[in-house]
């Protein structure tokens, strides 16, 4: 569905997305991990429009979306969620999902309507409240839920647990899958890994930049390069070493 | 539609605009000062000026202070007068959001200039000292002394600010808080107070430009206003928060308004300034002299 | 319905407002009636005029300080239209209007398509109000310095009438229309894009919101509205000259009105002219009674004063302060800030 070809990005003489190339088949929960700094978020934006790659190219279904801007992406059927989750403050949270629901329903009673559906799917109730009164839980589900209104077909969500306990966790995992079985691509960043491990189908290891790795969760785990770009040089020789010892 | 002039009218139109224009930068540097620490636009910076000038006209008619004397008690009460606005009233009120910032200032300039209006009516009034019309000759132009005494005094401040930025402490903390706001703090430096002494800075700054203007120049309540558009014009133009781009800009604005005034009419030769300023701000927002945005 | 009840109760309030003018005047409040016409009318022209910044500047969060453009050019339409073309007043008024709002999507393509936000939207309005000023007083067809003097003609077909009670159903006219527009616009889809785009652009073109578009919509009407305002001022006053229609002072009065009476809210703009007008009145009153005699500038004084007292103790403005007692809120009359 999401086919990324040699992508790179340099601001300056900072490389920070250089010559990636992935592919996120369709219907599929695919994952994008690495140390922070490697660049995920950067690949983020250069996918969903915020800004164009130096050099490579962006295909959805087949067609180069290269540097399209976000809010046409939306059109074609691409969402995305945002690491730092800002509400609309002046408005209440289901006015907040309507926001992406009018991309495809002009009228208020329809928009309101796919609003409190949305909702429902991702756990969130007591809709006329400000969105500001949320807690971060909250939060992340309305950012998510955002997204959903605009009945994407492929989702990139960038750190949609990041700040939450574990128990928050255990209860979104399978709120993203009832989304996935709903029909929608995803393609997440994600730093917890037993969430990554029980979601995802395949994963991609960014590290400086690069891609370093590729398979399923239990392949990548097992990776010494993967190991290293997150423990350190000569870590996974170490934790061999350990595991033998032990 | 341009009438052409003899080339020596058009030399000492452009010499004239070069004096004007230093007092421009003059008024421009707090303003761009201001910014370049605060990332604000204080928009009372035109009403301040407006009230060093009435300041000024007081101390000349009630104590008979020369312009030029009054520099030295009126720079030190408005750096106070500075301080004391941002840190007791700035600050507070607007919690340091932008928005809230751009309208406390908006608001202290409309109190500022009305006060002044019910205080001195709309009058426009004028110094009369001895040396208002007195003339330098250089040969091939006649200048006015005032102003020039102003292009070389604006000149000697610009360079002092500078020196106090580069070599004093004070200097550095500011430098430090312009940078990295965060840091700074961390380092133990009072964030608050070097806010509220780059404002007094700034405002001891147009004490300055007020005592060098007066000799030459007229006040009225709404006097400030024509200034501060010249001086966003000049910050905007010179490069947001950069001291050398609101010198070369306040110069270059100073010849643009002169040959304007000469080639269009004094009515229309502002137009020249609002337009650079437009379509700075639309082509060009980080300046023409490449400061960085 | 429900959604517009509240607004037509305090209409109806309104409509019903010249049935206690001879109590007010009875009670010593105004000098006449006429006294208590004119302050209205003025207070309803400036309503209409921060109705308009409300839009772009309080749903949009486009702080424009030039808003003296739009009302100039309404103004300047509606009087040079008549005074030189023979333009019916009532046929100037659209088009001055739409003049009105073309001058805003030029503004608006130039300032948006540039990424201008923040002061240095701000500044550049400002800067455009002033070229408009500059012009209109150096420009032949205006007047010039001499400024515009529509002829006195009273009659309905010349939109000027003998009773200023007309007038102020004119001016009530527009305003009241203005509201359930704002309402309207509220609920709909527009309307909630705009808050997005005022909350954060970039949330909201992830969310399919294109924010150029949705800004130029969104100045152009609020300009079109503030416009119609510079229009009844020309009616109401029969002159204009380039301080009067591009000064600062409308610019200013725009966008305190809404701020100090609840940015982004459909009440805030009328609540803040009465406060603001009415507090500048009586400042003035008050000082006239101790000096003896009129001092300029007091108003301004108060107005500068209030500004920065709201600022720093009710952000939301006096519909939130009453908010906060949740006795307005209780009854449905004043919407909260974007919502509904």
């Amino acid at each position: 569905m999401l086919d990324v070809r040699s992508v790179t990005k340099r601001f300056g003489g900072l490389v920070a997305v250089s010559d990636v190339s992935l592919t996120v088949p369709e219907g599929s929960i695919t994952g994008l991990i690495g140390p922070n700094g490697a660049g995920k978020t950067t690949l983020f934006t250069l996918i969903s429009g915020f800004q164009v790659p130096t050099a490579g190219e962006v295909l959805f279904r087949g067609e180069d979306i290269t540097g399209r801007a976000p809010e046409r992406l939306a059109v074609m059927g691409i969402a995305r969620t945002f690491q730092i989750v800002q509400p609309f403050a002046g408005l209440s949270v289901a006015e907040n999902i309507a926001v992406g629901a009018y991309l495809r329903h002009a009228g208020r009673a329809e928009a309101m309507a796919r609003a409190e559906a949305v909702a429902a799917m991702v756990g969130l109730a007591d809709l006329d409240r400000p969105a500001s009164s949320l807690t971060v839980a909250g939060r992340k589900r309305l950012e998510l839920a955002r997204a959903l209104a605009t009945e994407p077909q492929l989702l990139l969500l960038d750190e949609v647990l990041a700040g939450l306990n574990p128990s928050e966790i255990r209860d979104i995992i399978p709120v993203i899958r009832a989304i996935r079985d709903a029909g929608v691509t995803i393609l997440m960043i994600e730093h917890v890994m037993q969430a990554v491990m029980s979601l995802c189908e395949h994963v991609h290891v960014l590290a400086n930049g690069r891609l370093i790795a590729a398979g399923t969760p239990a392949e990548v785990v097992g990776n010494p390069a993967v190991v290293e770009a997150y423990l350190g040089h000569g870590a996974a020789g170490r934790l061999q070493k350990g595991a033998a010892n032990g | 539609m341009f009438r052409s002039y003899p080339p020596q009218i058009v030399l000492e139109a452009v010499l004239n605009g070069l004096l004007t224009g230093a007092v421009y930068a003059l008024v421009a540097l707090g303003l761009t000062l201001v910014y370049g620490v605060l990332h604000i636009i204080n928009f009372a910076h035109g009403a301040m000026l407006t009230l060093a000038m009435f300041a000024v006209l007081v101390v000349h008619l009630g104590l008979g202070l020369d312009p030029y004397l009054a520099i030295l008690p009126l720079t030190p009460l408005f750096f106070g007068i500075g301080y004391a606005m941002q840190r007791f009233v700035i600050s507070p009120a607007s919690r340091n959001d932008d928005g809230a910032i751009l309208l406390v200032t908006l608001g202290l300039s409309i109190v500022l200039e009305n006060l002044l209006l019910a205080i001195f009516r709309s009058d426009t009034r004028s110094l009369t000292l001895d040396y208002s019309f007195s003339v330098v000759d250089l040969g091939f132009a006649l200048l006015s002394l005032p102003r020039v005494i102003g292009f070389g005094v604006a000149i000697l401040v610009a360079a002092a600010l500078w020196a106090i930025l580069a070599l004093t402490d004070t200097g550095k903390a500011i430098r430090a808080v312009a940078r990295e706001k965060l840091g700074a703090s961390l380092v133990g430096i009072d964030v608050n107070h070097i806010y509220a002494v780059t404002f007094g800075l700034g405002a001891a700054t147009l004490a300055v430009a007020a005592c060098l203007l007066m000799p030459s120049f007229y006040v009225n309540p709404r006097v400030g206003n024509a200034f501060v558009l010249v001086a966003f014009t000049v910050v905007v133009l010179g490069g947001m928060g950069s001291i050398p781009g609101a010198l070369v800009g306040g110069l270059f604005i100073g010849v643009v308004e002169s040959l304007c005034g000469l080639y269009l009419g004094e009515s229309l030769g502002q137009i020249g300034i609002f337009l650079i300023f437009i379509l700075v701000l639309l082509f060009r927002p980080t300046g023409l002299f490449g400061a960085k945005a | 319905m429900k959604a517009y009840r509240s607004l037509l109760v305090v209409i109806a309030a309104l409509a019903a407002l010249p049935l206690a003018v001879p109590l007010l005047v009875g009670a010593g409040l105004f000098a006449g009636p006429n006294t208590f016409y004119n302050l209205m009318i003025f207070i309803l022209i400036i309503t209409l005029a921060a109705q308009g910044w409300n839009i772009a500047g309080g749903y949009g969060g486009q702080f424009s300080f030039g808003h003296a453009a739009f009302f100039g050019t309404g103004a300047y339409v509606q009087a040079v239209l008549q005074t030189r073309y023979g333009v019916n007043a009532w046929v100037a008024l659209p088009l001055a209007a739409l003049l009105g709002g073309l001058v805003g999507a030029a503004i608006g393509t130039l300032a948006f398509r540039a990424r201008l936000r923040g002061s240095y939207f701000a500044l550049v309005t400002l800067a455009f109000a002033e070229v408009f000023r500059i012009l209109a007083n150096a420009t032949p067809i205006t007047g010039g310095a001499a400024g515009t003097l529509v002829p006195l003609k009273i009659g309905l077909g010349q939109m000027q009438f003998a009773s200023s009670t007309t007038f102020f159903y004119l001016a009530l006219t527009f305003v009241a229309a203005v509201l359930l527009l704002n309402r309207a616009l509220e609920r709909s889809r527009f309307g909630a894009w705009l808050v997005a785009v005022r909350e954060n652009e970039d949330a909201a073109r992830a969310l399919g919101v294109d924010t150029l578009k949705v800004k130029l919509k969104a100045i152009t009407l609020s300009a079109a509205i503030t416009a119609v305002a510079g229009a009844l001022y020309t009616q109401k006053f029969l002159y204009i000259d380039a301080n009067i229609a591009y000064g600062a002072w409308i610019s200013v009065e725009a966008l305190l009105a809404p701020i100090v009476g609840g940015i982004g809210t459909v009440l805030g703009p009328f609540i803040g002219a009465v406060a603001l007008i009415g507090l500048g009145e009586a400042a003035k009153t008050a000082i006239h009674a101790v000096f003896g005699s009129a001092v300029p500038g007091v108003d301004l004084v108060v107005y500068g004063v209030l500004l920065i007292v709201v600022i720093a103790f009710a952000p939301r403005g006096l519909l939130g302060l009453f908010g906060k007692f949740d006795l307005f809120a209780r009854f449905g009359i004043f919407g909260k800030r974007g919502g509904r």
